[in-house]
């Protein structure tokens, strides 16, 4: 990589932008996962978060590469252009991807798949994650959750231990003073990092367009056959996502704000179809990005219940 | 690279007593800037209605934890965003009971500024001197005092002038004197004077709430000191293209540092030079406070994660052995002779506690030189020893470098902080 000169002195840090100074927290955050762990692992959907994180962790160690894997839970209902963007960014920057299948847990009988209209493997990735992280004995997972996405993730520390079980325990958590992260554990025990807990979805967005990072079709407007359902849009593409046979099928302009598992994923109408639009359209948005998500919508509570269980 | 909107980034701590409104007047400073998405906003009506209010509830915004909804009390720190055209905030909204004293501290240390609210029908209450005391403490620089439920008092000048006075006698105990303290008469629930200037307080001729954070300069509410450059981590990547690159990763403190600037490495006390600072791929001449950079020297010294580098002609306490004030947060208690890893910045080092000296009560209310143990909450003056030497400041010269946590050997917790005096 070429290195460049500025030819202005230009000055990093306090009184830049809003956004350098969270890129410089996560970078800070990114570097004490490398100092603190000894078998750190990026978890990496082919969402925006995470390859935010993905180019927020070239920039913490270059030139060096970046030092742990990525790894991927496969639920199967990933939307297939988010799959070939994963495999071309991965040999791009010559990274390390361990994929494991929510298929292979429920052939294995570890978890039992959800029938009906709201079925979803979402909840699944739980186990799979786990028996991952057991596997490889990682000691930290990285994510792109963000505080700003629901009320229980509000309360998430940026290092947060989990049990064995991968549990957390909401109401006896560490303190975090400072900026000191301690991530000391006992054996068994892993902590989730989440480097972009203080940014918020349109902070992602405008760092996305500032840095010319490149992301996934389906976060830009489409044409897309879709029907409706509780008020939401839902793909009607590649017989995913359970539809009853009265729900009309329609062709319609949409997005993806996140791009979860489809069965839980819903589009919003839009006509973004470039970074700009999307960063204006974010900004003027009156529904929060996981207005989109029915995983949160089961119950109130829905996300504390499964970070409990060792969800992300 | 591309211009970025310069947009300033303010963290603020609250804190006040239970009933005393302030997930609502958080959920009206969401709602008044328009920052409440129409869904929450939507679940915050049919809840409100549920439980058969006539007005909306805003402290269903922020009270996340299932058990918090339950008792309608906020137990954990929770983190709140939101940003206007001027500023972004992080508001950290900490617990106000007795028994949360840690989460107060720990909401504090990161914040800049700080808002404590009174109910306008108490006044002044033990909880108040304890806020106000965990505020000073924590060298929080700004801090506003907002009066609140003044629509139960019928906005009366002269509850809001009474309860002025009376902070401003707890004023005068404080030890750090460059705290600016405003004060604002509000109504969270009603909206007075949090957002918008209210037409129930006439005689009030001050900013309302957010105006006043809107106007606060970022510079001045820091706390600056001068730079320290702790090494986080050592980039070596050892490939062709960089084959004798030797970074190192860290985030400065406290002041700048330059290309060129002569550098003294702690502790091994070598003279070098800053040859180049790097983000990413790209060089820079200055890198300020907060920025996470990568520097390189002129000369091959070697320096690994917890050394630090500081301007050869400013040099920290480099000491086995330091005094501190505690805020202790665990259930087991701190006693003379329990050993701890002090985590100071990125450094590690073992300590041994020395002497509990006195236990200081968070209300102002004195000290206790009996003490010989800490408990959950407690506060107290304690001297360590340690393994090896640290390169510390005193806390009141340099927020960063003179603060530390402790952690447990056995079960690996943080259980306090400390400010070195």
């Amino acid at each position: 990589m070429e290195v460049k000169e500025l030819e202005v002195p230009v000055e990093i840090g306090e009184n830049t932008a809003h956004i350098n100074a969270l890129e410089n927290e996560a970078i800070y955050i990114l570097r004490e996962v490398a100092a603190q762990f000894e078998k750190p692992v990026l978890l990496f959907s082919g969402g925006k978060d995470s390859i935010t994180l993905v180019r927020l962790a070239q920039k913490a160690f270059w030139p060096a590469k970046i030092p742990f894997p990525l790894m991927h839970i496969d639920t199967g209902h990933n939307f297939p252009e988010t799959i070939e963007f994963r495999d071309r960014l991965v040999k791009e920057l010559g990274l390390e991807l361990i994929v494991r299948n929510v298929q292979d847990s429920i052939d294995q009988g570890k978890v039992k798949e959800e029938s009906g209209r709201y079925s979803s493997r979402n909840s699944l990735q739980t186990t799979t994650l786990l028996d991952a992280i057991e596997e490889f004995k990682f000691d930290a997972c990285i994510g792109g959750a963000r505080r700003d996405e629901e009320k229980a993730r509000a309360k998430e520390r940026i290092f947060s231990v989990r049990d064995d079980f991968g549990q957390w325990d909401e109401r006896n958590q560490r303190p975090e003073l400072f900026d000191m992260l301690n991530g000391q554990i006992e054996l068994g025990q892993n902590v989730r990092v989440f480097p972009i807990s203080n940014w918020t979805e349109l902070d992602v967005w405008s760092y996305i367009k500032d840095e010319g990072i490149e992301i996934p079709s389906i976060y830009f407007a489409h044409k897309r056959k879709t029907f409706l359902r509780d008020g939401m849009i839902w793909s009607a593409e590649d017989g995913i996502v359970f539809r009853d046979e009265d729900e009309v099928v329609e062709e319609r302009m949409v997005r993806f704000r996140t791009v979860g598992d489809m069965s839980c994923t819903a589009a919003v109408l839009s006509d973004a179809i470039s970074i700009d639009k999307v960063v204006a359209e974010i900004r003027d948005s009156s529904i929060s990005e996981r207005g989109a998500r029915i995983d949160d919508k089961r119950s109130e509570a829905a996300m504390e219940k499964r970070k409990q269980q060792g969800y992300f | 690279m591309a211009n970025r909107i310069k947009m300033e980034v303010l963290k603020i701590a609250t804190a006040g007593s239970v009933d005393d409104g302030k997930s609502t007047l958080i959920g009206r400073i969401l709602y008044d800037t328009k920052s409440l998405t129409s869904d929450k906003l939507e679940a915050i009506e049919r809840t409100s209605k549920q439980k058969g209010y006539d007005y909306l509830d805003f402290s269903l915004a922020t009270d996340g934890l299932v058990a918090e909804r339950e008792q309608g009390i906020t137990i954990d720190v929770a983190h709140i965003y939101f940003s206007t055209a001027k500023k972004s905030y992080i508001i950290a909204d900490t617990p106000g009971h007795v028994e949360y004293t840690r989460n107060m501290v720990t909401g504090a240390s990161t914040s800049q500024a700080a808002i404590i609210l009174i109910d306008a029908r108490k006044g002044v209450i033990e909880q108040t001197n304890r806020h106000f005391f965990i505020n000073n403490l924590l060298r929080i620089k700004e801090v506003v005092v907002a009066i609140n439920k003044m629509d139960l008092v019928d906005f009366s000048e002269e509850r809001y002038n009474e309860i002025k006075a009376d902070f401003e006698k707890l004023m005068e105990k404080r030890d750090y004197a460059d705290q600016k303290i405003t004060f604002v008469p509000v109504s969270a629930l009603k909206g007075d004077n949090v957002v918008n200037k209210s037409e129930n307080t006439p005689w009030y001729k001050g900013e309302t709430l957010l105006e006043h954070l809107e106007a606060l300069d970022l510079a001045a509410v820091s706390n600056v000191g001068t730079p320290r450059f702790p090494v986080q981590y050592v980039i070596r990547p050892k490939t062709e293209e960089h084959h004798d690159f030797r970074g190192f990763a860290g985030k400065v403190y406290g002041g700048e540092l330059s290309v060129g600037d002569e550098v003294v490495a702690l502790p091994s006390q070598t003279r070098s030079k800053i040859k180049d600072i790097y983000v990413y791929d790209k060089k820079y001449k200055t890198a300020s406070r907060r920025s996470s950079v990568t520097i390189t020297l002129e000369d091959e010294i070697n320096l690994s994660r917890g050394d630090m580098l500081v301007k050869a002609n400013d040099l920290p306490t480099i000491e086995k052995q330091f005094t501190a004030t505690i805020s202790w947060m665990d259930s087991k208690p701190l006693a003379a002779g329990n050993k701890y890893v002090v985590q100071h910045g990125v450094n590690k080092v073992l300590a041994k506690v020395d002497q509990v000296h006195h236990k200081i009560a968070p209300d102002y209310s004195g000290v206790d030189a009996e003490a010989q143990s800490l408990g959950m909450n407690d506060i107290a003056e304690v001297s360590f020893r340690l393994n090896k030497p640290i390169f510390y400041d005193k806390f009141k010269n340099h927020r960063t470098n003179g603060s530390f946590i402790l952690i447990d050997t056995q079960s690996n917790n943080t259980v306090g902080a400390g400010f070195i005096s």
